[in-house]
Order: C-alpha cells, then sequence, then structure tokens
C-alpha cells in the first residue's frame, strides 16, 4: 500500500515535470529581454558582448569609452546589458541564452559558426538595413560569407587569411635565415628538419590533429594546395584528390622519415600555441593573429615570432569573426544594433579603427588585421594609411605574409556542417602522425565515404 | 474526497479521515518530502523530461519546435563515430571496473590490517581525489608525454622501451583508464575500509582458530561481510565509468582515429560543437535507456542473490 501511495507521488512528480516542459515556450520573447517594445516611446534598448576582459585594461578602457560616446551619438539608443565573457563565442552558451532570451542583441560569432547559425536561423536577416553603412559597399570578400540566397546575415570585423607563423630565434639557432622564410613545402620541410636535429625539445612543424582542429587544418592546407573539402554545390565530398593526398603524404614523411614533428599530439588549439610560444617550435600553419595571442595570451616572446605567406598557396583559408543580430530582437534593435558594430568595428578612426587612440593606449598597432575592405576602396585606403602612420610593433614581422598573400584568393569553411567534416577529418590527420603504417589511400577514402554519407543524410 | 464532506454526527464537526488522521501525524514528514519532491522535480526528472522531449524534436530555439519522430536517432546512429563510441564506451567501462573496482578494494584490505601510519597511508591514497579532475588530467598529461613524459622515463629505467600511451590506438584507451582510477581510487578505498571495520574481529578470530589463512579469511569473511557495499559500489561505477568525457576531452580528444571517443563525448560534440542539441539529447536518451535497463536487471538479480 506504501508503495503504492509512494507511485503515485512519483508519477505525479513526473507529471508536473513533464506538463512544465510541454508547456515551457522554446519560441521565447520575441525582443528578447534585451529591448524595448516595438512602437513603444523612449530609447530602444539594446545589449553587446564581447567587452575586452578586465585582465586587458586598455582595450577595455577603450570599449567604454566608446559605449559612452556612441549612446551620446545616438540619444534614441540605450545599451543597458554589456557583457565580457570569455569566448565571446560560447557554442556551450550559445543555445542555453538564445532558449532563455540572454543572448545579447548583437553577438559575436567566428566565421566557422556562420554558415551553421544562418542555417539553422540563429541570427536576424539584417538584408533591410545594410545600405544604412556607409562602408558597405567596401567590404571584401568576407562579408560574403554572411549572406545566404541573397539576404545578409551579420558583418564581418575581422579577417585574415592563413600564412606559416615561424620563430626566427629558433631559425637562426638552426643556421636557417629568419629573414628569408620557407616557400615551398620541400623548404618547410627541409628547415623543420634542420630545427630538429637542434636537440630534444625542438620541433620543426607543429600540426593539429584532433577536437576537430586536425581537420580544420587539414581544410587550410588543401586549400593552399588549390584543393577543396566539398564539391561547390556542397553535396560530396572533394578532398580525396591529389592535393589531399599530399597534405597528409607531407606530414606523415616530416613525422616518421624526418622525424621533424616531434611525438606530442596537439589536439587543441591552445595546446599547439603553447608549444610554439614555448620557444622550441620552429614552424605551424595561422593567421596573423596567431603572433599578438602567442604574445598576449601564452608568454611568447612578441619579437621571435614573424609570419610568412602559406608556402605554394593557390587559396587561404578564410579566417575571422564577425558580429550577428539576435533573431529574436526587434526591427528597431536591429537597425540600433548595426548602429553599433558600425561605429564600434568598421568605421576607419573611429572605435577599434581608431589607431591614434590605440597607439596612445599602448595597444598594438601595425598589424595586417582585421583586414575588411577592399585596398583599393576608400574604406580600405583609410584603414591602411591610419595603421602605417600610427604603427607601434614591427611591422615587418608581418611583411613576408603581407606581401606573399597578395592576389591569392580567399576560401571559406566548407558549409554550414564544417564541423562535422573537420571531425571526420581528425582521423586521417591523427593516424598520419600516430602510425607510421598508415595508409593514406585508404585514410582518404574512408574520410571521404563517411563525408559522403553525411552530406547526404542533411539533404 | 466523498467520505470527508459528510457532516459529522457530533456537534457538526468532522470525523477526520483515516488518511486525513495519517496526514496529520506525519505532516512534518510530508513537508520534508514536499521539499525534495521540489528539488528532484526541478532538477531531475524536469531536464529528463525534456531531454526525452528534445530528443524527438528539431528546433532553434527561435521559431516553434518540429516534431521529427525519430530523425535525430537516425542521425547518430548514421554517424560513422557512433559505433566506436559505444565500443570504447564498454571497453573502459570493463577496464575501468577491472582496474577501478578491485584495486581499491585490494587497497582497503591492506590499509586495514596496518598497524602503523595508517592515518598517513589513507591521506596518501585519498589526495588524488582532492585534486580538480582538469589538474589530475594535465598531471598525467606530462606523465604520458613520449618524449620526456615521467612513464617513459621509469620504462627507460629499466631499459624498457618507451610508450606512445595517448598517441596509439592500441594504448590510448588503457591510458584512460589508468588517469580516471587513480583520480577516483580515494573515495572507493575510503568506503570499502569503512564497511571493513564494521566487520567483527570475532568472525576473524574464530577463522584464524579454524586454520583459515590470509586468502580464505578473505574469501570467506571479509567478502560476505561487505557483499551489499560491494553491490552497491560495483552498480555506481559502472553507471560513472558508461559516462566517461573528461578524460577523453581533455586528453586524446576522442583520437587518435576515435580510438577514445566516448558515448558522452560524442554528445558533446552534437550539443555544442556541430549545433544539434536534438541530437546530442537523442544519444543522451540511448545512453540513459542502456543505463536504467543495466540498474534495473542489476538490482533485480542483486536484490534475489542478496534476499
Amino acid at each position: 500500500m506504501k508503495s503504492h501511495k509512494l507511485s503515485i507521488l512519483l508519477v505525479s512528480g513526473l507529471a508536473i515535470a513533464a506538463a512544465a516542459a510541454c508547456g515551457s515556450d522554446d519560441s521565447g520573447d520575441a525582443g528578447g529581454k534585451a529591448g524595448a517594445a516595438p512602437g513603444s516611446a523612449g530609447p530602444v534598448s539594446i545589449s553587446v558582448n564581447c567587452e575586452p576582459p578586465k585582465t586587458n585594461k586598455a582595450q577595455r578602457a577603450t570599449f567604454e569609452e566608446d559605449l559612452a560616446a556612441f549612446q551620446q551619438l545616438n540619444p534614441d539608443i540605450k545599451i543597458d546589458k554589456v557583457t565580457d565573457a570569455f569566448p565571446c563565442y560560447d557554442p556551450r552558451t550559445f543555445e542555453p541564452k538564445l532558449a532563455s532570451g540572454e543572448l545579447e542583441t548583437v553577438f559575436y560569432v567566428n566565421f566557422p559558426n556562420v554558415a551553421r547559425l544562418i542555417e539553422s536561423g540563429q541570427a536576424a536577416d539584417i538584408t533591410p538595413y545594410v545600405d544604412e553603412i556607409e562602408t558597405f559597399k567596401d567590404f571584401n570578400s568576407s562579408i560574403e560569407l554572411f549572406k545566404k540566397d541573397g539576404k545578409v546575415y551579420g558583418l564581418p570585423t575581422d579577417g585574415y587569411g592563413m600564412g606559416l607563423v615561424y620563430n626566427r630565434e629558433v631559425f637562426t639557432k638552426a643556421g636557417l635565415d629568419p629573414n628569408n622564410p620557407p616557400k615551398t613545402w620541400d623548404e618547410v620541410r627541409a628547415a623543420a628538419k634542420k630545427i630538429a636535429e637542434l636537440g630534444p625539445g625542438y620541433v620543426g612543424y607543429g600540426e593539429y590533429s584532433g577536437n576537430n582542429v586536425g581537420g580544420w587544418h587539414f581544410t587550410a592546407s588543401i586549400y593552399g594546395r588549390g584543393g577543396s573539402v566539398i564539391t561547390d554545390d556542397g553535396k560530396k565530398a572533394a578532398f580525396n584528390t591529389p592535393e589531399g593526398k599530399a597534405v597528409l603524404e607531407n606530414l606523415h614523411q616530416m613525422r616518421w622519415v624526418d622525424n621533424s614533428m616531434g611525438s606530442q599530439l596537439y589536439i587543441d588549439w591552445p595546446s599547439l600555441m603553447k608549444a610554439m610560444a614555448g620557444g622550441k617550435m620552429g614552424m605551424m600553419l595561422g593567421a596573423p593573429d596567431v603572433l599578438i595571442s602567442l604574445r598576449n595570451d601564452f608568454g611568447g616572446k612578441f619579437e621571435n615570432y614573424a609570419i610568412t605567406a602559406q608556402p605554394e598557396a593557390k587559396a587561404l583559408f578564410n579566417g575571422g569573426a564577425g558580429y550577428m543580430i539576435n533573431p529574436k530582437a526587434t526591427p528597431e534593435q536591429i537597425r540600433a544594433g548595426i548602429k553599433w558594430i558600425e561605429y564600434e568595428f568598421l568605421t576607419p578612426g573611429k572605435g577599434q579603427l581608431d589607431y591614434v587612440r590605440a597607439k596612445n593606449a599602448n595597444l598594438t598597432v601595425g598589424q595586417p588585421y582585421p583586414d575588411l575592405y577592399r585596398p583599393d576602396t576608400p574604406s580600405g585606403q583609410a584603414v591602411n594609411e591610419l595603421r602605417k602612420a600610427n604603427a607601434n610593433i614591427d611591422a615587418s614581422q608581418f611583411a613576408g605574409w603581407v606581401e606573399g598573400s597578395k592576389g591569392i584568393p580567399p576560401k571559406a569553411e566548407p558549409g554550414p556542417y564544417a564541423q562535422e567534416i573537420y571531425k571526420i577529418l581528425d582521423t586521417p590527420m591523427s593516424a598520419v602522425l600516430t602510425r607510421k603504417d598508415a595508409n593514406i589511400d585508404q585514410l582518404l577514402a574512408d574520410a571521404e565515404a563517411k563525408v559522403n554519407a553525411l552530406l547526404a543524410s542533411k539533404g | 474526497m466523498t467520505t470527508a464532506s459528510i457532516p459529522a454526527a457530533h456537534g457538526g464537526r468532522r470525523q477526520p479521515t483515516k488518511l486525513g488522521r495519517a496526514v496529520r501525524r506525519n505532516v512534518t514528514a510530508y513537508g520534508f518530502l514536499c521539499g525534495a519532491l521540489i528539488c528532484f522535480a526541478f532538477f531531475s526528472w524536469y531536464p529528463m523530461v525534456r531531454e526525452v522531449i528534445l530528443s524527438f524534436q528539431r528546433t532553434n530555439f527561435v521559431d516553434p519546435p518540429k516534431w521529427v519522430g525519430l530523425e535525430n536517432f537516425r542521425t547518430v546512429v548514421n554517424d560513422p563515430a557512433f559505433g566506436p563510441a559505444w565500443v570504447n564506451t564498454a571497453l573502459f567501462t570493463v577496464l575501468a571496473l577491472l582496474c577501478g573496482y578491485g584495486i581499491p578494494f585490494v587497497t582497503a584490505i591492506v590499509l586495514n590490517e596496518l598497524r602503523h601510519a595508517r592515518a598517513y597511508l589513507r591521506f596518501v591514497v585519498y589526495l588524488p581525489v582532492m585534486l580538480p579532475p582538469a589538474v589530475s588530467v594535465l598531471l598525467f598529461q606530462w606523465f604520458y608525454n613520449p618524449d620526456y613524459g615521467l612513464f617513459n622515463q621509469i620504462l627507460n629505467l629499466f631499459h624498457l622501451p618507451g610508450l606512445q600511451w595517448l598517441n596509439s590506438t592500441s594504448t590510448a584507451l588503457i591510458s584512460l583508464v589508468i588517469v580516471s582510477t587513480w583520480m577516483n581510487m580515494g573515495s572507493g578505498t575510503l568506503i570499502y575500509l569503512a564497511a571493513l571495520q564494521t566487520i567483527p574481529s570475532e568472525l576473524y578470530e574464530a577463522a584464524e582458530l579454524d586454520g583459515a589463512g590470509l586468502f580464505r579469511r578473505i574469501w570467506h569473511v571479509t567478502i560476505p561481510q561487505t557483499k551489499l557495499i560491494l553491490l552497491v559500489m560495483l552498480l555506481l561505477q559502472i553507471v560513472a565509468t558508461m559516462q566517461v568525457f573528461i578524460e577523453p576531452y581533455l586528453l586524446t580528444g576522442g583520437g587518435p582515429e576515435n580510438a577514445t571517443v566516448s558515448v558522452v563525448y560524442l554528445m558533446y560534440q552534437y550539443a555544442f560543437n556541430f549545433g544539434n542539441l536534438n541530437a546530442g539529447n537523442a544519444l543522451g536518451l540511448m545512453l540513459m535507456i542502456v543505463l536504467m535497463v543495466f540498474s534495473a536487471i542489476y538490482l533485480r538479480v542483486s536484490r534475489d542473490n542478496t534476499v
């Protein structure tokens, strides 16, 4: 009898939970918590994220200065919530925040996630408002990442192509000329071998192999060799080609024939960065922001690092980040959010592109990014001139990359299922770095079949 | 309800029903029960029910969710990592059980037999539990480094060749088992030790008088006397090890070549890296059902054996 009553209680509890679950409103509040109702009087309220962290005092101060100046300039807009959670885009919290109405009106997103958010309807369509942005017509091809079917869903605020990051000090120690870094993969291989011969702990060339970053770097490498990961229509895998094979064979040779890659596996983004910052690694694939990150986030000696063009590159993987608008935002909030993005990130001489202020605040000026505008446009010229005039770092560390990358077309992530594809490509990457007897043809064929199955299941 | 509404015969006062009297008698107990029920409802049952619902839906948390039947289940079943994830999880569970169940029990018996330094050694055995799991994992990352790691240095001392540990498909999973055992054995040892100390010493004395040696004493006294706690720990350990996540997430990223991808790691990939929370929920529901079925069978068998 007692157990019967207990059962009733338990079932009632579960029923209440079920009712609560079914009754929950997934669609949420259209305006979120972020703003005033459409048509209501008074200023429109928005929230923004990605305020620089408290540890980065100088940059945070400029951001806060901009928040105040922007609201003074636009008395009809009130930024009532600013968050500084790091990383700015965190896939673990994005959907819970969106579901609960806590997602900021203007949110940061890095390029690998842009296509997926557009595909899943998790970013607002901003097409009707983009003509109000003065510099919109000057964007380089990175704006294409934010477009689908003729509609615009976000704005790039940071963009760069891949290159070869190298340690000048390690090059010198190995008897290599740091002013003449490798231009071909054969030269990379030879340099890596010399560096590894310096002794225990020295790694000539570092590469990723897990947690999706292995697949990400395979993609960057195959793009550089002129290959693709998926076909143009996005229906089939396209990496089981001589270019794909060359990427894996090169790594396999460096790892097992030259023994120039060490035996440590780098399974996530910080792991390779830490190794590079440690001062015993010679080279890695990376974008120009890696140099700043090595210094700011991993304690590397900035003056020791430089970046040159990706060897033999025919196309450059397009990395970067931008901002999108909460899909639950009202039209007024969308317009206000776009105004903020334009003010803070897109206007030469203002916000984060105010290089005079940045120089006075002792922030690094002179690195060749963000690369947002075509160089022949008024915006592109203005940004480049301001950057050059106020440079406070040795721009020669980037010169090889700037010169060598000129004219090489950018190439975007392989579609909205890039992360799933990267996970599959982790396997061949980890195989060539962990197995001397790795069968590259078989690895590529297996991965191809898996990616084809994945793409077929997505329709 | 109907009985309670009939007017009472004396002075219009209602005669409390049997249930009413019982409720009044136990009002405090029910009060406490309500608190527990509310907590369970919000923090256990509600998420579980949500998980079930979400696994049959497609939602972007913007538009109203759509019911998609078994589509999310098909997505995860067709994933090339689905099979390896279940095989690795099962293997990890078996290996973790062999190491993580036996070693703490033996350690507890040894500690229980010690006359000196017992408190100190108990502290040493429990120390790894006090370290945050991420710290323990990072410590092992160094131990396992094939070039300068502690383990290969020890092997080299004995003129043995170094192993690739996390870098090889043949040793990666067992390497994770070693980490897991090291991190968790302290708790198990303390629980077994507490159980061992409740065994009356007369039983051991009687066994010794009968001429039983150490192993016969363990077999005929220690194990039967700690059977209940051993059974409970077995169930808890299986449920916990089937949910292995932090070790592959931090040490191997599921690699090399999917050799250490686990069910929960794959679930995490779906929910947070692929932006497909619904498929992640479907995988979570599968794991929950497997664990529920296992627990039910186990409880049934162990109840039959213990009664």
